[in-house]
């Protein structure tokens, strides 16, 4: 035991004595949020495990860096027939898949039975991979792909005939999606053999900038630098994300120089930290919405003046002063208006007390009026404090005579219960994922308002949903605009729900790091980032 | 009077021709922490239960035009709002008054609960024996074997944050402690004579239990109790810290905390005040404590 | 009573406690069972976000998941699994409990045992000296401090000292176990201190003794309190009894009599007290751990609380408790063989 102790001693007093940092090759140390589930995105739906996958994989077009925009990817051009039908992708030859993670070295290189392999995995029930961990492939089934995929075939190894059975305009931005990642049929294979199939989300190789190094939960991922990279390759030779969910910690590890770039400040120390001259803050508006929604099927929701009367009750402004703290802008239509197709003629209700009160007595609601108010237990990238939000709601309904309750569940159970339609009133939100603007509208289509579908408003117009339906098949854009205008009008003056805000997405990070492009769906890319 | 029970025990002490209570008094009042324990958690109780006549603004009133006011010895405080105010604009000295109330409230329920079932439990485990003295201590290591946090966090998950169910849920962490306690003194106490004696004579169990056996028993128990207050503001605080004690608005001392995290750097008062209110509350609930153990526990005292 | 008989006593004890805890863990694996899937919520709902999910695919999932059985069955699926060693797999990272609980324990282990390391090694010198000079303005100060101490909430103090020490004064890291940028190796037994000195990085390990102290302070701080108080008041019972005053008058120094015979003595229950806070400490590293994002055991289970990961909760719950019981039976045998009293008695 003394003995020990002292070789421990002596061994860490050589340690003190030359301690000196080791000449380093470039690392940039990114502080994420959380763990991942795993390093597969298609089985996977948080933000945390899609950035802890991103830096290793790539899809078949992909979104270009920092931008809604779709681009190439493992597919180097693509076709879509006349007929919105058939989908033709032609594949990128040469492309190596990381050599040397887990004593795998491919013989080949990427082609179609990748692609193949990884779309089946999702897809078919009998492929060998289909009930690995856990086989639930979420993003798969929400994005509506066994519906809408008719068959997905190679007609050479660089070519792939994606068919579809009705035409979908999103397709495209759907596929640049992480859950459409391209795994390595021959990776498979490999871990087949060796008996461990569950390594493939664990221990993951990939086409992507970086290739994976080691992984400890809740503490460290690594990547190091691909150097046979096809696309934008990685300026830094190791890429660290230090796991650390507490945003006051994040900070300090930023400003101590322990991380180079730190996910989602708090709003509440942007200001400290713009004026920090050893950091950088960007900002994006971010591609989201929260919202209050309205259950249009309990009385007296369902009439459409209670429901303005309750949006003229809050003074939203208050709400994205105190509560975003500024990172965030007053909403008055469900898509941001960072994408293509919002209207901004419409006009929102304005803070009127005085007004929402006479509103009410219009439509026969006799104060005091009790209902109840629910908020998420959770933070959400579109809303920072929901319990914040009520209360402020709270005190300002008050004001119009109406008692609100305050009611929360625990998260997912709060989010059933809403999509049964148990709420009188509740907030939740919304964060796009592909860019396209049906991706905001469906969240008020018909489909969503059956008890236990998406859209907790329960409100069903039948003019919205038709022009939802119709410019869903139309591949035009300018005619795709035209109608979505036109509901974003419908919606505002049906009043459904009180759109609070859009959040704006703030990153921090130290003056060293250069080059780096804020991506509108919160996700982090480091390849191309540069550490000075 | 549960004091004066005590001391007129077996085990009384000898103080000469002192009353039992001015005994008790005066090695109370030696004690110099406990009775600044004393005076400060006076002041608290009493702050608390004229809340709505001491505190200077509703605890819910919500002025959006001073939203994280500096208190009044910071830069840009003023007298409008001493303590400053929170993240909604609430002041924040009146919801540590009100605060004062939930977390009192918590702690005097847990304990009253945890006293009456500590003593029915331990005297029946005590008086019966056997099979049902072997379930009620068995039970009890069961409670204590999972870590008290842990267990509470499980029981409010189970039935949702409230409370109500924080109470509940404190009170099931801290049974066993009663429990055993008014076991192990029961039994010390069933092995003595004045106990057989009363026996002899033909006094009813019940009677045995609660008027013969309990009041000897009591010593200890009430210092138990004293410190049970405390440890359970503190563990409903830690509920609250987590975000899974009482809900919003109400300002319970732990969720205010939590709630204001973020402000951390840029407004710490709202962080540390509410902190503080605790740490104040418990301490002195604590020295009060240990001054009722020296005055009431023979063996210590005065040794 | 002979040495050889004594032996035999102490092990049957022992046996006989061990023995005794088997009812504990089936009654503790039953009751956590069932409260743990009257919990609302499932671990499905909870990861398809706002998306949420069509009821033919949840049904599906839970049928994966087992989840669509009787409870009754579940839990005797879950019994049969455990007999073979099994603790079942994580909803949430289909990884064994088993596997994510060990690689994380260390982590706590570490923390835990440094602050009780700190506070055995503040507290008994401070109670100790306070009992000598009983009554003096040392002993009131630092019993006050005590109080303080004991009267902490932690989740309070963490974010404080964070404040002070981390952020204002820069004297220590924020959080995390080793800067990620300087240093780079596999962990091989988990305990950050051991495997910065078997990386031989230099100042590697320095660097870990940096980051532990922080949390290390604000777990320990409890303890510290307590045990300064129960040295001090074991040391005191110790003092007037009679062998000390013989000692005493026989002139023995100070120092002999108080460091060698009574602080021995009075360390008997101070040992007890050690052993049986293992249960609030692993509370304590519930709070210190998620204030400092430390990756231990205490995080994990309230995060599996909040994903509502059931086999992850239900096999930390039983770990963490086996280990608290399995403690707590040691302490006590420990107990038996340290204290003359008690083995006499026996």
């Amino acid at each position: 035991m003394h003995g020990n102790l002292k070789r421990l001693l002596g061994v860490s007093l050589v340690a003190l004595v030359g301690a000196i940092t080791p000449a380093a090759a470039k690392t940039l140390v990114y502080c994420s949020e959380g763990s991942p589930e795993n390093f597969t995105p298609s089985i996977n739906t948080t933000g945390t495990s899609f950035d802890a996958a991103r830096p290793l994989y790539d899809q078949l077009v992909m979104f270009e860096r920092g931008s809604t925009k779709v681009g190439p990817g493992l597919a180097e051009k693509w076709a879509v027939s006349e007929d919105g039908l058939t989908l033709t992708f032609n594949l990128r030859k040469g492309v190596k898949f990381h050599s040397g993670v887990n004593n795998f070295k491919p013989t080949r290189d990427f082609n179609a039975e990748d692609v193949l392999w990884s779309f089946n995995r999702m897809w078919k029930a009998d492929h060998p991979y289909a009930k690995v961990s856990g086989g639930k492939y979420d993003y798969f089934a929400d994005m509506d792909m066994p519906k809408l995929l008719d068959s997905i075939t190679k007609t050479d190894d660089y070519t792939i005939v994606m068919k579809l059975k009705e035409p979908n305009a999103p397709m495209i931005a759907n596929l640049a999606m992480d859950f459409a990642t391209i795994h390595s049929a021959e990776y498979a294979e490999f871990l087949t053999k060796a008996g461990k199939p569950e390594q493939m989300d664990q221990i993951p190789v990939g086409t992507g900038p970086f290739s994976f190094v080691t992984y400890q939960k809740d503490a460290v991922i690594r990547f190091k630098k691909n150097a046979d990279y096809y696309g934008e390759k990685a300026v830094v030779d190791d890429l660290v994300y230090a796991i650390t969910p507490d945003p006051t910690a994040r900070y300090s590890k930023l400003k101590a120089g322990e991380c180079h770039f730190a996910i989602a400040p708090r709003p509440a120390d942007l200001a400290e930290m713009q004026k920090d001259p050893s950091l950088k803050v960007i900002n994006q508006s971010g591609l989201n919405i929260a919202y209050w929604a309205f259950n249009t099927q309990k009385k007296p929701f369902d009439d459409k003046r209670v429901r303005q009367a309750l949006n003229m009750a809050i003074d939203k402004q208050a709400i994205i002063r105190d509560v975003y703290l500024g990172a965030g802008q007053a909403a008055k239509n469900l898509v941001p208006p960072i994408l293509w197709s919002y209207n901004d003629a419409v006009k929102d209700y304005a803070f009127d007390a005085e007004k929402a009160k006479a509103l009410l007595k219009e439509a026969g609601v006799a104060t005091p009026f009790e209902m109840d108010l629910w908020y998420m237990p959770v933070q959400r990238p579109y809303n920072p404090n929901a319990k914040r939000i009520a209360e402020m709601m709270q005190a300002d309904l008050a004001k119009v005579g109406i008692n609100a309750k305050l009611v929360t569940y625990e998260w997912g159970e709060y989010r059933k219960r809403a999509q049964q339609g148990e709420h009188m009133t509740a907030q939740l939100g919304w964060t796009g994922d592909n860019g396209d603007p049906d991706n905001f509208f469906f969240l008020r289509g018909c489909t969503g308002a059956r008890a236990g579908g998406q859209n907790i408003t329960k409100w069903c117009n039948k003019e919205y949903d038709d022009l939802l339906n119709q410019a869903k098949k139309l591949s035009d854009v300018a005619a795709r605009t035209k109608i979505y205008e036109k509901m974003q009008l419908i919606e505002v003056e049906e009043a459904p729900d009180m759109k609070i805000a859009h959040s704006t997405v703030y990153e921090a990070m130290r003056k060293e790091v250069e080059n780096y492009k804020q991506g509108p769906f919160g996700g982090h890319k480091f390849n191309g980032v540069d550490v000075k | 009077m549960a004091t004066d029970v005590t001391v007129t025990g077996p085990t009384a002490t000898s103080k000469g021709d002192q009353s039992p209570l001015a005994a008790f008094w005066a090695a109370f009042a030696e004690n110099n922490g406990a009775v600044g324990g004393l005076i400060v958690l006076t002041f608290i109780v009493l702050v608390a239960i004229f809340a709505d006549f001491v505190a200077p603004h509703p605890p819910l009133e919500q002025f959006r035009d001073a939203v994280k006011a500096p208190p009044v010895w910071d830069e840009g405080g003023s007298w409008r709002f001493i303590l400053g105010t929170d993240g909604l604009g609430r002041d924040m000295l009146t919801r540590i008054i009100y605060g004062a109330r939930v977390s009192l409230f918590i702690g005097l329920t847990v304990m009253c609960v945890s006293f009456v079932l500590g003593v029915l439990l331990g005297l029946i485990a005590a008086f019966q024996g056997g099979v049902i003295d072997l379930l009620i201590t068995r039970v009890m290591d069961l409670i204590m074997a999972v870590p008290g946090l842990v267990l509470a966090i499980l029981i409010v998950a189970v039935l949702g944050p409230s409370l109500t169910n924080t109470i509940v849920a404190v009170t099931v962490v801290f049974l066993p402690r009663y429990v055993r306690l008014v076991r192990a003194s029961a039994l010390a106490e069933l092995g003595k004579e004045y106990v057989t004696a009363a026996r002899v004579i033909g006094v009813g169990k019940l009677r045995l239990m609660f008027a013969t056996v309990l009041p000897n028993c009591l010593a200890p128990l009430i210092v138990q109790s004293a410190l049970g207050v405390s440890e359970a503001i503190l563990e409903a605080a830690a509920l609250g810290f987590l975000g899974l004690g009482a809900q919003p608005p109400t300002p319970e001392w732990g969720a205010m905390l939590a709630d204001a995290r973020e402000f951390i750097r840029s407004n710490p008062w709202i962080v540390t005040l509410p902190g503080l209110a605790i740490l104040v509350t418990v301490v002195s609930i604590n020295l009060m404590g240990d001054g009722l153990r020296d005055a009431l526990d023979p063996k210590l005292q005065r040794s | 009573m002979s040495a050889r008989t004594l032996a035999n006593h102490m092990i049957k004890y022992l046996l006989t406690r061990i023995a005794l805890t088997v009812p504990t863990f089936v009654a503790l694996m039953f009751i956590t069972f069932v409260a743990i899937r009257l919990v609302p919520g499932d671990p499905v709902e909870v990861r398809v976000g706002e998306r949420g999910i069509s009821p033919e695919r949840l049904a599906e999932f839970r049928k994966d998941l087992g989840l669509d059985q009787p409870v009754w069955k579940q839990f005797l699926d879950y019994v049969w699994q455990l007999l073979h060693g099994d603790f079942g797999t994580s909803v949430v990272t289909n990884e064994k409990v088993l596997t994510e609980f060990f690689t994380l324990f260390p982590a706590t282990v570490e923390l835990s045992l440094a602050a009780m390391l700190f506070a055995v090694l503040l507290g008994v010198p401070a109670g100790a000296t306070a009992a000598v000079k009983r009554g003096s303005w040392y002993d009131q100060t630092l019993m006050g401090i005590s109080v303080t101490g004991f009267s902490m909430p932690i989740f309070w103090w963490g974010l404080l000292l964070i404040m002070l020490v981390a952020e204002r004064l820069h004297w220590t890291p924020v959080s995390g176990r080793i800067d990620l940028i300087k240093y780079y190796f596999e962990p091989t037994t988990g305990f950050m201190l051991i495997d910065s000195i078997l990386s031989g990085q230099k100042g590697a390990f320095r660097d870990a003794v940096h980051h532990l102290v922080l949390p290390m302070i604000v777990l320990g701080t409890v303890p510290l309190a307590v045990i300064a108080r129960m040295t001090r008041s074991s040391m005191l019972e110790v003092l007037s009894e009679d062998y000390v005053r013989t000692a005493r008058a026989k002139g023995l120094s100070p120092f002999r009599v108080i460091g060698l015979h009574a602080l021995r003595n009075a360390l008997i229950p101070v040992v007890t007290v050690i052993g049986l806070s293992v249960g609030s400490l692993m509370a304590g590293a519930v709070l210190t751990e998620t204030i400092f994002s430390w990756p231990g055991v205490g995080k994990w289970l309230i995060e599996a609380i909040g994903r509502r990961d059931y086999p992850a909760l239900q096999g930390g719950v039983m770990l963490v408790s086996a280990i608290v019981i399995f403690v707590n039976v040691f302490v006590d045998f420990l107990y038996g063989v340290i204290n003359p009293r008690i083995r006499h008695g026996n």
